[in-house]
């Protein structure tokens, strides 16, 4: 742990420096990507295989970005595709892999336990609490989580006294990302994010980071999000960059559009199986870099794939 | 007579008598998640399940068993949809009368492991990592451990404790600042277990037909006691078994 990730003071100016505009936000997928810096903290919004800005995730591989720390309570396979392709040195999770039928991730495995990734572990709660206290734009948060574990003792977290009752809690530290990507159901230009089913911790990791990137599903007018306001998570000043991508979490799920497409994590970890890290630089060649945009990516999985994720969808929440 | 079942169905039946109704519990996924919608349509119709995807009153859609704690199988006719960080927020507050999971490693205390084999920094086998055990472990008034019961599972003492158990011994959860809670039972394959309340070390309160003593011996490496009269288990219905299965025709769990 580094202490600039809780310093509220050094954050706080960070954003106060900023245009807080509610001008136009809209751009491109790739200078929304562009704006991510070797070294960054970088915080992953959905969680898993669930609203995945896999969009985003692309771009950074693309621009071939290094030194990066990963963010993401439940890590899925783009963490691996981040340690293959040598962008982040550092992971900060509460567990990392894809689901109980695909086992252990040997690619996790391998890197971390060569020492050539860092996992920093922490529980769900407490690194949702990290988010939150930044979210608040405090240095820490008190909990009842954690405390007494090795996880606490690992991460030298620390306890604070209660100035009222003299008990003992446990002290979870703020984390303010670098930069956070996340991908919404539905934006307006000006970077008003709506979401739809599962909210994730995407509005804490949104108020927490410096820089704040979007892809959206859909686009949708300055009135539509005025009519409903009550599904707004995520105010316009927060957002820095939004990009329209329909399907931009694919083949990852976006609640009530399209299920995650579970066949092809069959495939992916088959490979891995197989052959593997090479199976992984060769899926980084296939999806990541060939393919110029994310249409052509898109077109790799074909119309009758995201279809019938489609269908599956509505079928759950029909 | 009994009828023939998998040590996964074994698990989840006898993980299901545990919960009774008008509860609250959070459910891992997998195997302790059937037990739960088992025990729904059994003793517990208005028994809520809380899921750390950030899902309250998931009601499992038989057949589509969720593969992880958020997707939106796992949320079908939820009640509510909080979020994660606030989903674990209703059990720090105190609402979870139950958290109910299963673990890699898990000691005479209660702790369990699913972080590393080895050393932190440098480890043999790194893990998955905790997800939300810690947490379940941490907040709810109860913690439910469900396991097969293998010699490498039980240890004297885990090597790193991911989830907090009775950590040391009385008042340890105490003294670390984790003012409540603590692991009440482990259901194994081989009986149900509890914890003595001075000692807190586990020890053995049920067996399942047909096990005996020295065979919990034989594949639990540390002393385990005993409650005074050890109390025998009765076996899975046909009708557990029946709906158990119906949750998980493919199975994917059960098997």
């Amino acid at each position: 742990m580094n202490p600039a990730e809780y310093d509220f003071i050094a954050a706080r100016r960070r954003l106060e420096a900023k245009p807080k505009s509610a001008s136009e936000k809209l751009t491109s997928l790739e200078d929304a990507g562009s704006r991510v810096r070797d070294g960054d903290i970088v915080a992953v919004g959905g969680i898993l295989f669930s609203r995945t800005p896999w969009a985003l995730v692309r771009e950074i591989l693309r621009s071939r970005r290094t030194g990066l720390t990963l963010v993401r309570n439940l890590m899925c396979y783009e963490g691996e595709l981040m340690m293959v392709a040598g962008a982040v040195n550092r992971v900060m999770t509460a567990w990392m892999g894809i689901g109980l039928p695909w086992g252990v991730s040997k690619i996790m495995r391998e890197y971390v336990e060569s020492g050539k990734v860092a996992y920093e572990e922490w529980s769900h709660l407490a690194l949702g609490l990290r988010f939150r206290a930044a979210a608040m734009g405090l240095p820490f948060l008190p909990t009842l989580t954690m405390a007494g574990s090795d996880l606490a003792r690992v991460n030298a977290m620390k306890t604070v006294d209660d100035p009222y009752t003299g008990q003992r809690l446990g002290a979870v530290p703020a984390l303010y990302p670098d930069v956070a990507i996340l991908h919404v159901h539905r934006a307006d230009r000006f970077g008003n994010c709506q979401i739809d089913g599962y909210p994730h911790m995407d509005a804490d990791i949104a108020r927490a980071a410096a820089t704040v990137l979007v892809t959206t599903e859909e686009l949708i007018s300055d009135d539509d999000v005025r009519r409903h306001p009550d599904r707004t998570v995520i105010p316009g000043f927060v957002v820095d960059a939004v990009a329209l991508q329909p399907f931009g979490s694919f083949p990852h799920e976006c609640y009530g559009l399209y299920e995650a497409d579970v066949e092809h994590f069959d495939e992916y970890v088959a490979g891995i199986t197989a052959r593997g890290g090479a199976a992984v630089a060769e899926y980084l060649e296939r999806y990541m870099y060939a393919p110029a945009s994310y249409a052509d990516y898109l077109d790799l999985f074909g119309g009758e794939r995201l279809a019938r994720q489609q269908r599956r969808a509505r079928e759950l929440v029909g | 007579m009994s009828a023939s079942f998998t040590p996964a169905e074994l698990l989840a039946v006898m993980g299901a008598r545990q919960l009774p109704d008008d509860a609250t519990v959070f459910a891992g996924v997998g195997v302790p998640l059937v037990a739960c919608a088992l025990a729904q349509q059994l003793q517990a119709p208005r028994l809520t399940m809380i899921i750390e995807g950030g899902i309250i009153g998931p009601q499992i859609k038989p057949g589509f068993l969720p593969i992880s704690t958020n997707e939106m199988r796992t949320a079908y006719r939820a009640t509510m949809l909080p979020g994660i960080t606030d989903a674990f927020l209703f059990a720090q507050r105190g609402f979870i009368d139950y958290g109910f999971m299963g673990g890699a490693q898990i000691d005479q205390y209660g702790n369990i492991n699913t972080t590393v084999i080895g050393d932190y920094a440098r480890p043999k086998v790194r893990l998955p990592g905790t997800g939300g055990a810690n947490d379940i472990a941490s907040l709810c008034r109860e913690l439910i451990i469900l396991t097969v019961h293998e010699k490498r599972r039980f240890l004297p003492r885990v090597d790193f404790v991911t989830s907090p158990g009775w950590l040391d011994g009385d008042g340890g959860r105490q003294r670390a600042g984790l003012h409540f809670g603590g692991v009440s039972r482990v259901i194994t394959t081989l009986g149900i277990f509890g914890f003595d309340p001075v000692t807190r070390r586990m020890r053995v309160e049920a067996l399942h037909p047909g096990v005996t003593l020295d065979q919990v011996r034989e594949n639990t490496p540390f002393e385990i006691g005993t409650v005074d009269r050890i109390a025998t288990t009765a076996p899975p219905t046909a009708e557990e078994l029946e709906i158990a299965r119906s949750l998980d025709p493919d199975r994917r769990y059960l098997a």
